[in-house]
């Protein structure tokens, strides 16, 4: 006799379960929605003082209310690029060390190494450049730097300039040390799960290691390592602290990466509680809307390369 | 046996750690002949496999001693040039496992790793890969297509034709049709019967029935031993070990 009851019961209860799990599901549209809008609306009074000249102005004057997003934008694509160029073949030196070319015992400290890599706070990081990294830059790194690629042509002014050891390239090294054990382990899990059958075809046919890896396995992991480059560049653009510490935070534009710079979330970071004024907290806000348009645009030409390559692979017809 | 061998074994053991996979195998594979490894799981067949293109070397712990020789050359031997050997001793696994890349790409891979052809020539190659394989029909009008968007069984020709595609001397078939349906099983073991007049090929299967019908030779192990090694027909019809029979008749495994 209870039996329909209870049948009633857990049918309420499983409608209600749906509707919640569906409920906690939009809440994700809802807060990209509510950000977006709060951005849009706060960004409105600099936008109509400035209009687009905000995004070309490397001006940023808090005294006669002129200001302009060029030297962040500048800074925050700049010193992630650096972090890329330099984290993306470390990363993949080490997730190719750890799965292929490891002995065995080995493997589980380098994985829990580059996990706590992970774990640490990024103040740490930006202590650390700030006090150990910067001016080792400032001795031995930058002065090299200047005598041989100052001198190089077209690319050479960005290599020229005080050694100072706080700038956008310091920045950038940082960051690559910070996104490395993000992309690499990442990386990792991902040629861990390609079937050794798969590797062992390749090998069969003759392949070396690096044959194998750059033909089979990275093809294989593309989805994955793209995610993983995506999670690590996500960090480089957004990077706060880290960068505040060791990136000089100068509103000057400058074609060397050895001067002083500024990156989006860096001029947030520092100017926010001296914004005074309109104008001044708007145009902040216009920042925070850049970098999130600017992560908008790098994960869709992220996705973009993806289709690219599943079209070359043969994926499609 | 008055056929020239291709591969002599000779006290071959293999260890897997503390574990001894292949105790003092002695034995010779045919040349241009099809010669089949049977015995129940575990019995080292798909081990003996493996030790001709030093397959196990890419894990730790894995040691093979003895001798295993190659047309003169002892394959164990730690100067062996191993990716030489590997084109030379070409390997079909359990299931298909084409390349992310499209079909003509697969083929060409491991053509482009030993020699520098001209488009046309390696056009010609792959062609001729395809056709050995028995694939071509099929997927001529789609080389750029990839090769993961195939069938199982034409996945496994075209891994096949893959193999076949660096002209190796050897072949070795790791239970090629386990993961396929019949049909596509005898297309393999017909596509078997043509090879043998290029390629020396060894065959690990599973499947007695298989053995019978494509191989020439058959090896039965049991335990890492050798158990009896002669001619197919000999083997299935008279055996000369009481174990073979006993397994051949499914009195056992």
């Amino acid at each position: 006799m209870s039996e329909p009851t209870l049948r009633n019961t857990q049918a309420v209860l499983d409608i209600l379960f749906h509707n919640t799990t569906r409920l906690f599901a939009f809440i994700v549209f809802m807060l990209l929605f509510g950000i977006m809008v709060t951005l849009t609306v706060a960004s409105i009074p600099a936008l109509q003082t400035f209009g687009f000249h905000f995004f070309t102005s490397d001006a940023w004057n808090p005294v006669t209310v002129e200001f302009g997003a060029l030297v962040p934008i500048i800074g925050t694509i700049a010193t992630s690029v650096i972090a890329m160029l330099i984290g993306i073949p470390v990363s993949f030196g080490i997730a190719l060390f750890i799965t292929e070319l490891c002995p065995p015992w080995l493997k589980r400290p380098l994985g829990v190494a580059i996990e706590l890599l992970a774990g640490i706070p990024s103040i740490i990081y930006g202590m650390w450049g700030l006090f150990v990294f910067a001016p080792w830059f400032a001795d031995h790194l930058e002065p090299w730097i200047n005598d041989h690629l100052g001198n190089l042509p077209m690319i050479g002014s960005l290599f020229q300039g005080p050694p100072m050891g706080i700038g956008m390239l310091t920045a950038g090294f940082i960051l690559a040390i910070m996104v490395i054990p993000f992309i690499a382990s990442v990386m990792r899990d991902v040629f861990e799960i390609v079937p050794s059958m798969l590797k062992e075809s390749a090998y069969g046919l003759g392949s070396t290691t690096w044959e194998v890896v750059w033909n089979i396995v990275l093809p294989y992991t593309k989805v994955g390592v793209v995610g993983g480059i995506m999670l690590g560049l996500g960090r480089a653009l957004s990077e706060t602290m880290a960068v505040t510490f060791v990136i000089g935070n100068a509103h000057e534009l400058s074609t060397s990466l050895l001067m002083p710079g500024n990156t989006i979330s860096s001029a947030l970071a520092n100017e926010f509680t001296e914004a005074v004024g309109d104008i001044y907290s708007s145009s902040l806000i216009t920042l925070g809307m850049l970098l999130f348009v600017i992560t908008f645009i790098v994960l869709a030409l992220a996705k973009l390369l993806l289709i690219q390559l599943a079209a070359k692979e043969g994926k499609e017809a | 046996m008055s056929e020239a061998n291709k591969i002599s074994v000779k006290n071959l053991n293999f260890h897997y750690g503390n574990f001894h996979a292949l105790k003092n195998i002695s034995l010779g594979i045919p040349d241009n002949r099809v010669t089949a490894f049977i015995g129940p799981s575990g019995c080292g067949k798909s081990t003996l496999l493996r030790t001709f293109n030093r397959m196990y070397q890419l894990y730790p712990k894995q040691v093979a001693t003895g001798e295993i020789i190659l047309d003169g050359e002892n394959v164990l031997d730690p100067k062996q040039d191993l990716n030489l050997l590997r084109a030379k001793v070409g390997m079909v696994f359990q299931k298909p496992t084409p390349f992310p890349m499209s079909i003509y790409d697969n083929i060409a891979f491991g053509i482009k790793l030993y020699e520098n052809l001209k488009k046309t020539e390696l056009n010609d190659r792959v062609e001729w890969a395809l056709q050995k394989a028995t694939l071509w029909n099929e997927v001529k009008d789609k080389l750029d297509q990839s090769g993961t968007s195939l069938s199982g069984g034409q996945q496994q020709r075209l891994c096949i034709a893959r193999g076949i595609a660096v002209r190796p001397e050897v072949l070795l078939l790791d239970e090629p049709c386990s993961a396929l349906d019949p049909i596509s099983t005898a297309r393999i073991e017909e596509l078997i019967h043509e090879l043998k007049s290029d390629y020396t090929i060894v065959i690990v299967t599973h499947n007695m029935q298989q053995a019978a019908r494509v191989s020439d030779y058959t090896a039965y192990m049991y335990l890492g031993e050798l158990i009896e090694f002669g001619v197919t027909d000999m083997m299935f019809t008279k055996p000369s070990r009481r174990e073979t029979e006993d397994y051949i008749t499914g009195k056992f495994g």
